[in-house]
Order: C-alpha cells, then sequence, then structure tokens
C-alpha cells in the first residue's frame, strides 16, 4: 500500500512530523513500514513552456523545430515528437538542466539546427510505464492547462515529499486506503482524523427516470448503491488527479474512471461506471452466472463463466463480472454520456473463488475478498458525485436506488481491566485504556469496572476481547511494555530420548570424519528406478503430493539411499576426491493408499562414502556405532539379492533374528545411474531399531588381576569359507577364557594351494579369578581347532 | 708413602681430565681404583705401616679415594649431559610440516544451529518436543484458527497430499498437539522441517526449518515473551542485540508481533543491508496464544494464557555464518560443510 504523505495530510495534521518519526511510529503501532520513497528525483531546471511555433526541419522528415517560449525568452528545441500542437504547455529541460536518469541537456545540433533543450516526456521525469497514462505514453508530456510560464515542473507535478510503502497485514483490509491510514496516524499521534465533508451542490432530474429497477442476488451481494450522471464529457482528468493516481500506483484513465479510482484510494472501496446507454434494458440485475455463460472483460478477453461466478448485467447480458472487472460492452468510452455508479458490497468469498477460478485478480477483487464494510458503499458511491461535480465531468442525477438488506451495525465489545493488564504484563488505568481506545475512534463506556467498547462497522477485525487488548497494547506501544521473566514452578527442560541417542550416535560419527548432511524428505518417483528397487517392493509404495513443485519433489521418501547417491554424485562431478557422510531422517510409510490417516514417520540412518574407502571402513563406521550406543551381539551376514548393492560385497545387520539394516558396496548398475565413476558404499540402518535398543548405561567391571596369555592360530581353509564362522567356533569353545579374538592375516597366494586361503587369529585367554595355566589354554586350543577342522575342513598350519 | 698417594692423585686426574668418552673414563676407574688398581694396590701396603702412622695414613688414602671418585662421577655426568645435548639437537624435525591424516566430521550448520537453540531453551526450562513432517489440515491450520479462505491454504501455498493432509507449512501444528497431549502448565519448542509451495532460488526452498516455542500458564503475560525472547537473541546473537517488537498478525495468537533485531550488517547505526532502518526484519514472529486456540486444545482460557513464538532457522543459520544462497545449505557439497 502507498500512502503519498502529501495526501495523508489532508484528514490529519502531522505537518510538525518528519517522515522518518512518522513511518518509525507507524511501524511500532502496527502499520509496517517497507520502504520511503521520496518523490523529489533530482530534476533540474526543468520548466513549463508553451509552443508557439512548430515548423519542419529541412534536413530531417522526422524532425521538428520548435518555438518554446518559457517565460523570459523563447527557445528553439528541435524534437521528434509526433503529439504536439501549438498552444501547448510542456515540460522544456533548458540547457543545464539534471534529468533523473543523469541526463544533462547541452547545448546540440541537429543536422544544421540548434537546439537550445528538450522537451520531456513523463518517462523521463522518472513515471513508471506502469502509471503513465495511454494518451501520455508516446511522446512528449502535454500539461492539462495553462501554468505561468517558467514555473519549475517539480512544483507543478507536486515532486516534493515521500511516500511510505507500507505492508498492511490480512486482517486490516481497512487499512488499505487514506482514509484508514489517516486513522492509524491520528492514533498513533494522538490527533485527530478529519474525514472529507461530503455534499453535492447541484442535482437534476431523477434516478428513477434512467433506471427501471435493480435487483440482486441476496446471497452474494449485500448492498447495491446506484447513482448517476449525466451530460458525462469524458476526457483527461485534471493535472492534480492523475498525479495523486500515479503516486499511489494507478495509471489514469479518464476523468470517470480516475474519480473512482481515487475514491477507492482515498476509502478503500472499489467502485464500477457503467455506460448506460449501452445497457439494452434500462435495469440491473445481479445474478449468478449460468455455467458456461460468456462475457468479453475490459482487458478484451472472453471468460467462460460458472454458477458459482456473480455477474451484473441488464436484465439480459453480462455487463460485469461483480467485484472483479467490468465488460467491454458496457465500458466507458469517449463517447459515453450517461453513467451508473455502482457501489456494491459482494460477499469476499464468492470474490475471492471466482478471482481464482478466472484466475483473474484486480485491484478491486483483492479489495472485496477481504472484506468491506457495507456502509461503505453509500459513502464511496456519494464522494465520487461529489468529484464529478467538481471537477465539472458531468451533472449528478438526484436520488439513489439502495438494496441494502443486513445493514451492519457497529456492536459493543467488553473488555476486563483486569484482563487487559494480565495478558499484556502492564499496569493501566482504566482511564489510560479508555484514553488509547478513543484515539483509534473505538467510543468506550465504562459500566461496573468494565470497559465497553463501540466498535465502528468498518472494524471488521475487532471480535473479541483479546483484539481490544492489543489495540490498547499497540497503541501504548509493545516497545514500552515491560520485559518479564518468567515465573512459577521451576521446570526442567528434556529432550526426548530419540534425540539423546541420536546426539551420542552424531558424536561418534563425527569423531570418525563423517559430514553430516541434510536433504529434502520428497524425491522423484524415477529414484527407485534409479537404485533398481524391484516393482513389487513396498518401498514403492510411496505416498505422492497432489500439488509437488515438478516430478523431481513429488514423492515422499522411503528410504534416504537415493539422496545419499545423488549428493555423493553431486560432490563427485564437483571433483570431490573423497565423501563420507551420513543423514538422520525420516521415511514416510503409508498405513494405506490413498492416505486415509497420517503415515509413519520412521527415523533412519544413512551413510554414504567413496574415496580412499573400502567396505570395511563403511562396516567399522557401523560397528563402532552400535558399540557407543551399547547394543552388542550383531551378526553380519551375506545379502545377495538386493538389487541397488553388489551381490558379493553387501551384509545384512542382524541382531537376535532381527534386522537393522544393510551395508556395503553400490551396485555397479546403480553407481552408474548417478553418474559417479568410483565404487560407492552405503549403510543404510532403522534408527527407531537402534534408539529402543540402545543403552547408554556403563558400569565399571574390575580391572584383571591375573595374567592373560596370547595364542596365535593359523588355519588353512576354502576361500568361500567365512571368518565371521570361524570366530563363532572359536568363541564357542571358550569357556568364558576367551577375552579377545583378533584377526591378524588373510593370505592366499604362494604355499597356499589354490582355491584355499590362510587365516590367522590372535587369541587372549584370561580367567577373572585365577592365573590360567598353559594345559588349559591347551587344551581350548585342541578343541578349536578339532571343531574348525570337522566343520569347515580347516587344515593347521605350521 | 704420603708422597705416594700425593702422586697417585696427581697422575688419576691429570689421566682424568685427558680422556673425552666414558669408555677411557671406565678404564682410569679400573686403573687406579680397581681390584689390581695403583691406589688399591698402595693401600695393600698399609700393613707395614706403624700403629701410630696407620689410622693417620689410612684418613688420608681415604681422602683421595674419594676425590678420585667425586672426579670420575663429575666427569662421567658431565659426558652424560654433552651426549644427550647432541641427540637432542640430532633430533631437529621440520614442525611446520603436517601430517593431515585425521579428520573430525563436520556438523551440518543448520542442524547445529537447532542443537544450539534446543540447549538453549532447554537451560530454560522448555522441553524439545518433535511433531510429524506429514500433517493434517485441521492441525496446521483448522485448530490453529486459520480463517477457511486464508490464502495460504491454497495449492499455490501448500503442498497437500489429500485434501484432509498436508506437509506442514509451520512448526505450529506441534503446538496443538502437546496442548492436547499434556495441556497446562507447559514450556516447549519444536524444531524441525516445514514445507512451502516455493520454487528454489537464493533465498526460498520448498522445505526450510521452523523453530516453535509454546509457554502456557496462569498468569502468562506479553512482558513474559518479551523476557523470554531477548534471552533468546541476545545469548544467540550477542549481548549487545536489541530486539524491537511490533504489533502484527497471525490467526493463532492475538495480540501479535513481529520481532526485529538488530542489524546484522551495521548492529543498529543504518546501513543498506537494513534501508538504513538498523534493524533485521522479522526474525521472528510472536504473540499471545488465541483464546480460540487454547480453547480447541481444550485449555480454558479463562484459567490459563501462553505466549507463543516461531522463527525461521534457516535465515538464522545463513545470518550466522554470512551465508547468502539458502541452496548450499541443501546441495551438501563437501566444500561447503568442511566450513564448519
Amino acid at each position: 500500500m502507498l500512502l503519498p504523505i502529501k495526501w495523508l495530510k489532508e484528514y490529519v495534521n502531522i505537518d510538525d512530523i518528519d517522515s522518518k518519526v512518522l513511518a518509525d511510529k507507524l511501524t511500532l503501532s502496527g502499520s509496517h513500514v517497507e520502504s520511503i520513497i521520496s518523490l523529489d528525483r533530482g530534476i533540474e531546471n526543468v520548466v513549463v513552456g508553451k509552443i508557439e511555433k512548430i515548423e519542419k526541419h529541412n534536413n530531417a522528415d522526422n524532425l521538428l523545430i520548435i518555438m518554446v517560449d518559457i517565460g523570459d525568452e523563447v527557445l528553439q528545441i528541435v524534437t521528434g515528437a509526433k503529439n504536439l500542437k501549438e498552444g501547448d504547455y510542456v515540460p522544456v529541460a533548458l540547457i543545464g538542466a539534471k534529468l533523473p536518469n543523469g541526463m544533462h541537456i547541452d547545448k546540440t545540433n541537429f543536422r544544421g539546427v540548434d537546439s537550445f533543450g528538450m522537451l520531456c516526456s513523463l518517462k523521463e521525469l522518472d513515471y513508471n510505464d506502469n502509471v503513465i497514462p495511454k494518451y501520455q505514453r508516446d511522446g512528449i508530456f502535454v500539461l492539462d492547462k495553462e501554468y505561468p510560464l517558467g514555473t519549475n515542473i517539480e512544483e507543478v507535478l507536486g515532486l516534493y515529499g515521500e511516500i511510505i510503502e507500507f505492508e498492511i497485514t490480512p486482517n486490516r483490509p481497512d487499512c488499505l486506503n487514506i482514509i484508514g491510514m489517516a486513522r492509524e496516524t491520528a492514533a498513533t499521534f494522538n490527533r485527530e482524523v478529519k474525514l472529507p465533508e461530503i455534499k453535492i451542490d447541484n442535482e437534476v432530474e431523477d434516478i428513477n427516470n434512467y433506471i427501471e429497477s435493480i435487483e440482486v442476488d441476496r446471497e452474494l451481494c449485500n448492498r447495491y448503491y446506484a447513482r448517476l450522471i449525466k451530460d458525462v464529457e469524458i476526457k483527461e482528468s485534471p493535472l492534480w488527479l492523475q498525479t495523486r493516481l500515479m503516486e499511489a500506483g494507478v495509471r489514469p484513465i479518464n476523468n470517470m474512471v480516475d474519480i473512482t479510482n481515487y475514491v477507492m484510494l482515498e476509502l478503500g472501496e472499489p467502485l464500477h461506471a457503467f455506460d448506460l446507454d449501452k445497457l439494452r434494458n434500462n435495469k440491473i440485475v445481479v445474478r449468478r452466472a449460468k455455467d458456461g455463460e460468456k462475457i468479453i472483460t475490459i482487458d478484451n478477453v472472453t471468460r467462460e463463466l460458472t454458477n458459482s461466478n456473480l455477474l451484473i448485467t441488464d436484465g439480459e447480458n453480462p455487463i460485469g463480472i461483480a467485484g472483479v472487472m467490468g465488460g467491454l460492452d458496457s465500458e466507458i468510452t469517449d463517447d459515453t454520456t450517461t453513467v451508473l455508479i455502482e457501489g456494491a458490497n459482494f460477499n469476499d468469498r464468492s470474490i475471492r473463488l471466482t478471482s481464482k477460478e478466472l484466475n483473474l485478480r484486480t485491484e478491486a477483487s483483492s479489495r472485496f475478498e477481504k472484506g468491506i464494510d457495507p456502509n461503505l458503499s453509500e459513502i464511496a458511491a456519494e464522494r465520487v458525485c461529489q468529484l464529478v461535480e467538481q471537477i465539472g465531468a458531468g451533472k449528478v442525477v438526484k436520488g439513489k436506488i439502495d438494496i441494502y438488506e443486513n445493514v451492519r451495525e457497529e456492536k459493543v465489545i467488553e473488555a476486563r481491566p483486569e484482563k487487559v493488564n494480565g495478558l499484556l504484563g502492564s499496569n493501566f488505568t482504566i482511564d489510560e485504556m479508555v484514553g488509547y481506545l478513543e484515539r483509534l475512534g473505538l467510543s468506550t463506556s465504562v459500566v461496573d469496572n468494565r470497559l465497553n467498547v463501540i466498535i465502528p462497522t468498518y472494524r471488521l477485525d475487532l471480535e473479541i476481547e483479546a483484539d481490544l487488548i492489543e489495540e490498547i497494547g499497540r497503541i501504548h506501544g509493545f516497545h514500552n511494555i515491560a520485559a518479564q521473566p518468567l515465573e512459577g514452578v521451576l521446570t526442567r527442560g528434556v529432550k526426548s530420548y530419540d534425540k539423546i541417542v541420536a546426539d551420542e550416535a552424531k558424536i561418534a560419527l563425527q569423531g570418525m570424519g563423517l559430514n553430516e548432511v541434510m536433504t529434502y524428505s520428497f524425491i522423484s518417483p524415477k529414484a527407485y528406478d534409479k537404485i533398481k528397487v524391484e516393482d513389487d517392493n513396498e518401498l514403492r509404495n510411496y505416498i505422492e503430493l497432489m500439488n509437488p513443485l515438478g516430478e523431481d519433489y513429488s514423492v515422499m521418501r522411503t528410504t534416504l539411499i537415493p539422496n545419499m547417491l545423488e549428493l555423493l554424485g553431486r560432490n563427485y562431478n564437483y571433483g570431490v576426491k573423497e565423501c563420507f557422510a551420513y543423514e538422520i531422517g525420516n521415511v514416510f510409510i503409508p498405513k494405506q493408499l490413498p492416505l486415509r490417516e497420517l503415515p509413519s514417520e520412521k527415523q533412519r540412518l544413512s551413510i554414504g562414502a567413496y574415496g580412499h574407502i573400502d567396505f570395511y571402513d563403511i562396516k567399522e563406521v557401523v560397528e563402532i556405532i552400535f558399540e557407543r550406543l551399547g547394543i552388542k551381539d550383531l551378526e553380519f551376514l551375506p545379502e545377495k539379492d538386493n538389487p541397488t548393492f553388489h551381490p558379493n560385497r553387501t551384509a545384512a545387520i542382524i541382531r537376535n533374528g532381527k534386522r537393522y539394516g544393510i551395508l556395503g558396496e553400490i551396485h555397479p548398475d546403480v553407481i552408474e545411474n548417478y553418474e559417479i565413476g568410483t565404487r560407492v558404499y552405503v549403510a543404510d540402518l532403522n534408527f527407531d531399531s537402534i534408539v529402543k535398543n540402545t543403552n547408554l548405561e556403563r558400569k565399571y567391571k574390575p580391572l584383571p588381576k591375573y595374567p592373560s596369555i596370547v595364542r596365535d592360530i593359523a588355519v588353512v581353509v576354502d576361500r568361500d569359507v567365512l571368518v565371521g564362522d570361524l570366530q563363532k567356533i572359536i568363541i564357542k569353545n571358550s569357556r568364558d577364557l576367551i577375552e579377545d579374538v583378533k584377526l591378524f592375516d588373510v593370505y592366499t597366494g604362494d604355499q597356499i594351494s589354490e582355491g584355499k586361503k590362510s587365516i590367522a587369529f590372535s587369541i587372549t585367554y584370561r580367567s577373572h579369578d585365577r592365573t590360567l595355566k598353559d594345559d588349559e589354554v591347551n587344551d581350548i586350543q585342541e578343541k578349536i581347532i578339532l571343531e574348525l577342522k570337522n566343520t569347515f575342513d580347516a587344515e593347521l598350519r605350521a | 708413602m704420603k708422597d705416594k698417594l700425593m702422586q697417585i692423585k696427581k697422575e688419576a686426574i691429570s689421566d682424568i681430565n685427558s680422556v673425552n668418552d666414558l669408555k677411557g673414563l671406565e678404564n682410569i676407574r679400573v686403573k687406579y681404583l680397581g681390584k689390581k688398581g695403583k691406589l688399591t694396590l698402595v693401600l695393600r701396603e698399609m700393613g707395614k705401616l706403624s700403629k701410630e702412622e696407620r689410622p693417620v695414613m689410612g684418613k688420608f688414602a681415604n681422602e683421595i679415594r674419594q676425590e678420585i671418585e667425586k672426579k670420575l662421577a663429575d666427569t662421567r655426568d658431565d659426558f652424560k649431559e654433552k651426549l644427550k645435548q647432541e641427540r637432542i639437537e640430532r633430533e631437529k624435525i621440520d614442525i611446520t610440516i603436517s601430517k593431515n591424516t585425521r579428520r573430525l566430521g563436520h556438523r551440518h550448520p543448520l542442524l547445529s544451529t537447532i542443537e544450539e537453540l534446543e540447549n538453549l531453551f532447554i537451560s530454560m526450562g522448555f522441553s524439545v518436543i518433535d511433531g510429524p513432517e506429514i500433517e493434517t489440515v485441521e492441525n496446521n491450520f483448522d485448530a490453529l484458527n486459520s480463517p477457511e479462505n486464508h490464502p495460504s491454504r491454497d495449492l499455490s501455498d501448500t503442498f497437500y497430499i489429500t485434501d484432509d493432509i498436508l506437509l506442514r507449512t509451520q512448526t505450529s501444528p506441534v503446538q496443538i498437539r502437546t496442548m492436547k497431549e499434556f495441556g497446562a502448565p507447559l514450556r516447549m519448542v519444536s524444531p524441525g522441517r516445514t514445507f512451502r509451495f516455493d520454487d528454489v532460488d537464493d533465498t526460498h526452498s520448498p522445505m526450510f526449518h521452523q523453530l516453535e516455542g509454546l509457554v502456557v500458564d496462569e498468569n502468562i503475560t506479553l512482558g513474559h515473551l518479551k523476557y523470554t525472547i531477548d534471552v533468546f537473541v541476545k545469548e544467540l546473537f550477542g549481548q549487545d542485540m536489541e530486539t524491537r517488537f511490533r504489533p502484527h498478525y497471525f490467526p493463532f495468537t492475538e495480540p501479535s508481533a513481529e520481532v526485529d533485531v538488530s542489524c546484522f550488517s551495521c548492529g543498529g547505526e543504518g546501513c543498506s543491508a537494513c534501508n538504513g532502518t538498523g534493524w533485521s526484519m522479522e526474525l521472528l514472529g510472536c504473540g499471545m496464544v488465541h483464546p480460540k486456540v487454547l480453547a480447541n486444545c481444550g485449555i480454558d482460557p479463562e484459567k490459563y494464557s501462553g505466549f507463543a513464538f516461531g522463527m525461521g532457522i534457516d535465515r538464522i543459520t545463513m545470518v550466522k555464518h554470512g551465508i547468502n544462497d539458502i541452496r548450499l545449505l541443501f546441495e551438501n557439497d563437501n566444500r561447503f560443510l568442511e566450513q564448519f
């Protein structure tokens, strides 16, 4: 919302207040200032001149030689403009002038003719294309009337002072106009608002001579207020009116339309002007459109309507889409002589829906959809009539037609002073509270120690006591309310166990050099093909978004693996040599599809790596995390049939028969799909199960008192025999005397026959209650060797 | 005999002074003090002396022996010290070389900001509570008093899964869940992922993060809210940061405010980053919980009041670290991550 301060000053006396102070204080009372735009564009030496003579340039078909009177002299200026005639008043940039675009004007020579200055367009005076009237667009800016020659153009155009741009919150549509902001300003600075006094001096004939009847759909149109103007002469508005509109960001069109726009900016009510002579019947019928009914709107687009759209018709044909845009057929043109002024109040929801359905948002629709006080219809239409009379755009016809059923009346809201202070933490007296409310124009009386506050009809936002508390608080200033420490029972803040476990895991992961990553919760459905998930795999039961931003973000992930591979691929392509990363994040598992209830959100931990890393590195990371979280007795079993992973380099992670996840090298096909030119390792773990089985308690065990005995065993077995299975046999025979089994060598090659490998363990024996004897250890060693031989045909290696 | 002893001492000292290693020193010890050493041999002749001479000469001989021993020990210490010094000199290394084999992983800057915020609020007695990313329209909008035709509900603003289920657009639904589950009194914060229909650019991301805070108790006031926010801002950004509460509108709080903090670039002087205002705008939104929202969650608004606040963590993270493009937070470029 753009608020020219000059305009504001017509309704509230703030001459003594600097614009910066004005902006700051309004911000603190709730009208957030986004920017302050200065109207001073640094124009120098541009003055009003009158065109005395226009001659053709002898050596250039496109140029004219203009003699222009600037008061104390007549200048010769060469121009290419085509819109000029003798007698026009125009802005003349003199030699030495400065224009807003940084241009300096010097004496020039156009094909042998000297030019002592330049005539300016509105664009050259720094008006935005959006607001320059069509009739001023292609040429020199021609002033609307005579001005003293030599007058500074800034004075003529009012290029001084500032415009404040506000961000108005959606609950305050009543502030989207000059009067609304005048009320806020008055409340903020404790001043009076001077509303425009609306009166029309001369009225002729009777509206009923022109209009037979008005019928409206009562459900979608709460009020329809019509006035009539005759003997209209359509032309440009006076310059003061045009510059007002342009400053507020609205393009001048013609006097009739400009007046309705002016009143909309001033009061907030969108109005419409119809050319009465274009109506086939002298009546107005406001009804729902028929499905498929068509109308050409003033932007020359044919629009097809539905039954949910409200139409203004002449009883037969549509003449406008209510509250959104008028029809082309009944538009005001240069030939218009009789105008119907519509001040109406349409249902906000209906306008919103229509605007959405038609994908057509206009100044009018955006105001109606936020809600407008129906009492404003009359005030605004009357104000239009007043301005018509004031600028002589036509004659106001006597009488009005007003269809208004549910009259909006002032209501009373009660506020309890103790509740006001209780919620704000303030110590206001009742008088102070009344004072703040009255400043906002909310008349307040005190009955039985209660504030009875009368709510004007334009304050659509005030409904309950808390709303009034906010009004008192903001006029006093939230910034003036003292901060107070929280009191009451001392509470202890806690973290969920999930988070505590995640923190522990993250410390371990960080210590091992893994970087934490974070990826989107939605992925592309194509990701499931890229990681080669089978068609019938339940991972493909993903939840789809109704309105995704694109396929890449269209389904809720059921696995973290694609995101991990994608980011590894990205890093690989950036030339990053090594990556070791983890993410703890949610996957989304529907209970049914399509979704009828919220899905399960399950936490997973994914780890991914490439670089100087192999299977055993990522496995070690997983083992250390489990160890850190006190989860023991993990088993790693070969996993051959997961299509995402390498069939011979992948393990399922099992504990007590329960699966915790998978880890391994990514299948070469999948790596290719992600355009990674090196081996990639991934672990994908069920973090919820990890949390459930985490044990962070640590109990002290006495340090060993008796010495240990270390023995090695080296055996030759078939190459396919798993070290883990050999270890299991060693542990099985331990009689609780084995403290540690370490694999220290795996060897194939010389001295080992084809298809075999040599495996060497170092076994530490220790008893907690005695010094072990060699015999005892030898006995266990023999048992182990025997069982290894029986089970795996293991040969002891000398 | 006395002369003989004096002569031995003189010879021994001279010998000691002329050697330059430990081995030579040992040879000298044997030469004079060994079983067949010069001094030992002289002492063996003591028996030949008279009864009167013997103690006198014995004492004298012993003194000579001690002197030689001391000279030997001192010289040995000198040699050892010299050897140690030589070794230390030899062991000189180039300490400018770095090994670069061990490395610590890096926390994601946004997630460590969340952790920092969590710990800060925990220390103020708030509990950390998580909520689901996929939410009901009821929790995300209706129960939060969001008007039925509010534009934020549009398909152009919110990701929907069905007409009743969506990706939460804010962490505020966790307020609803927590109040419904635990009632009053309550102090909680809830950080997490949130989603809005925004195309990706340097300041927008369809997924971003918020942290929601809620306090419900008897006699909770706007003053308490201001204090809590002040403490939080000062702890997070520095003790000299100021806050400014501006009235604003949110459907689920009344009164509502937005909080600006001293400009991160100029600290409040006014610069181009803050449009000359001295304030960094809209760091967080807050207000007193709307009585309808309390009632929706089964809490009596006549007995209890509360305040709520919510902030964008992505922006806070970016401000803290001087990150100028939100996409960096989600790209997971190692070269970015390893800066934190």
